[in-house]
């Protein structure tokens, strides 16, 4: 059994009529990621601020690396680096200002601070951006500064909060490069998203999040496992070969196609039957005229999940 | 120690902030001048009869409306601080609690300073003649910046409880400019009719100006700088608290 460096128990925090955390348990083995999947108002932002010490939960206890966040708050800021949608960098202070700041203000000396700000300039690709404005940063880079800043400290544990919400797909795969960089490092990370592919890339753990409580929690494997079916849809260049695809689809999968015109519609456990069914018809040479396998979208999970708590 | 060096950092970044960003350096350097020439030539004459008289008669006036005008930074600084994550970007860092706070108002400081040199310098070339010396000079510097100061719990308090910096500069107006045209900033009172000379004989900002205009053109300043003092401590005591625990709830939510 590793070490745990968060540890969360019955995690209240009511916002007004509002209940942000309900009772949510978290513990994230050191030197691994979690990743808190849900959608906007699951309550995965007030998570991280309590645990990160930016709020006080209403109940419920939260250590970070041992230490008490409501209790001994100053211990754990030393110890953790904070990054995303809520704990920014100043737009109008360049790059290495910024980090300059986050230096200065963890007591580092000047000549420390300016070793440190280049370095992790250089490692995040902005060596040359350094000296303009944040303001004039794209999206990507701005994230880059951020995490660049959360890290100044060396932080053992580090809360990345929706890094990647709003980036284009090449920024975004930027992103997840440092973020694997650092837990290679041995660096604990939680990380929050609305994004299933994100959590896969990256966590080793995923909790599903959901009114403010864990809705489910495994390795992406093992959710996917749980959440079954993806769904295979293909459309067939000839009409009239229809009947005999639909049985030959049904053969292969054990499960009878749903069938509009041209089109079939069949849920499959795991994505490897798509090769199958391919093969199958190509040897009835039958024409796809179109193939594709849909992965259970975000909300599929969610629905998938929270009736199955329903049910038990 | 290290608390010193986060509030000097903190400082720091309000001076850079200013340098980066030319409009607001604009805003500071000849906000006061455009102020000072166009009160000084567009009423002067009419009201002192010279304009020259008239700028012996502002020039004061305009260093308590600077200093007035200027706290506004400090909650909309502060406002946009906890809008753009900023805030918690501080404190989330092992810093002393209270650093995002002494950064506005440090931040503040230096605009401060910065406007007062400008206007005291345009007001000089323009003419303005001290009739006092140096030390009593400072001393109104110093009152100003601390009136400004003390003025200051009660834009941090509104920058803190106020959704967005357009709603703190909104009620700012809506605060500063009664106290500052129903006062002696810009015209003497005697005009006045009664129920405005009641307000303006407790409105704070008259005694600053009294206060200001004995320290640079002499006169009796012993009562208006005793008065501004309690009045200073008394937004102090009122609103520091207040900015206080709106911090404070700020910041465990």
């Amino acid at each position: 059994m590793q070490k745990l460096a968060i540890e969360a128990k019955g995690l209240v925090k009511r916002y007004g009529e509002v209940t942000a955390l309900d009772g949510i348990d978290l513990d994230v083995r050191a030197g691994t990621v979690l990743g808190l999947l849900g959608p906007n108002g699951a309550g995965k932002t007030t998570a991280v601020r309590v645990l990160a010490t930016l709020t006080r939960p209403d109940a419920g206890t939260a250590a970070v690396l041992g230490h008490d966040v409501t209790r001994d708050g100053h211990r754990v800021r030393e110890l953790i680096g904070l990054a995303g949608q809520h704990a920014s960098v100043d737009e109008d202070l360049t790059g290495r200002h910024n980090l300059h700041l986050v230096g200065r203000l963890l007591g580092l000396s000047r000549r420390d601070t300016a070793a440190r700000a280049a370095a992790l300039l250089a490692e995040f690709g902005l060596a040359d951006a350094a000296d303009r404005p944040v303001r004039t940063y794209s999206g990507g880079m701005r994230r880059r500064v951020d995490l660049a800043a959360s890290l100044v400290n060396h932080p053992r544990v580090v809360f990345l909060d929706e890094p990647t919400t709003g980036l284009d797909p090449v920024a975004r795969g930027a992103l997840w490069d440092r973020i694997r960089a650092l837990v290679a490092d041995g660096t604990t990370v939680l990380l929050t998203t609305q994004y299933l592919e994100e959590a896969d890339a990256l966590a080793d753990e995923i909790a599903v999040v959901d009114h403010g409580r864990v809705a489910a929690r495994g390795t992406p494997t093992a959710l996917k496992r749980r959440l079954g079916t993806q769904t295979l849809d293909l459309r067939l260049a000839d009409p009239a070969r229809v009947d005999d695809a639909a049985a030959l689809v049904a053969t292969v999968v054990g499960a009878v196609p749903a069938r509009v015109g041209e089109r079939l519609s069949v849920p499959v456990a795991d994505g490897a039957m798509m090769p199958a069914v391919v093969r199958g018809l190509d040897d009835a040479d039958i024409e796809v005229a179109e193939l594709a396998l849909h992965l259970p979208s975000l909300d599929d999970v969610f629905r998938a999940l929270t009736t199955k708590a329903m049910a038990t | 120690m290290n608390g010193l060096t986060q509030c000097l950092t903190l400082t720091w970044r309000g001076i850079v902030k200013l340098r980066r960003h030319p409009a607001s350096l604009a805003d500071v350097v000849f906000g006061p001048a455009i102020f000072l020439v166009l009160f000084v030539y567009v009423f002067g004459g009419a009201i002192s009869g010279s304009t020259r008289d008239y700028l012996q008669f502002v020039l004061p006036g305009m260093l308590g409306l600077m200093t007035l005008l200027a706290t506004m930074g400090v909650g909309v600084a502060l406002n946009q601080d906890v809008s753009s994550g900023v805030f918690d970007r501080i404190r989330s860092l092992p810093t002393l609690r209270i650093a995002p706070l002494v950064g506005a108002i440090g931040g503040d400081v230096v605009r401060q300073v910065v406007a007062i040199v400008a206007l005291l310098g345009f007001g000089v070339a323009l003419g303005f003649r001290f009739s006092t010396g140096p030390l009593p000079v400072l001393a109104a510097c110093a009152l100003a910046l601390g009136f400004a100061l003390a003025l200051s719990w009660v834009w941090v308090l509104l920058g803190l409880a106020l959704p967005n910096a357009q709603a703190v500069q909104g009620l700012g107006a809506v605060i500063i400019f009664p106290l500052s045209f129903a006062s002696n900033i810009f015209v003497p009172t005697d005009t006045m009719p009664g129920w405005l000379a009641a307000f303006v004989e407790v409105n704070p900002v008259r005694h600053l100006m009294d206060a200001l205009r004995g320290l640079m053109l002499g006169g009796p300043v012993a009562r208006p700088v005793l008065i501004t003092l309690l009045w200073m401590a008394g937004f102090v005591a009122v609103f520091a608290p207040l900015a206080l625990a709106a911090y404070r709830r700020r910041s465990v939510t």
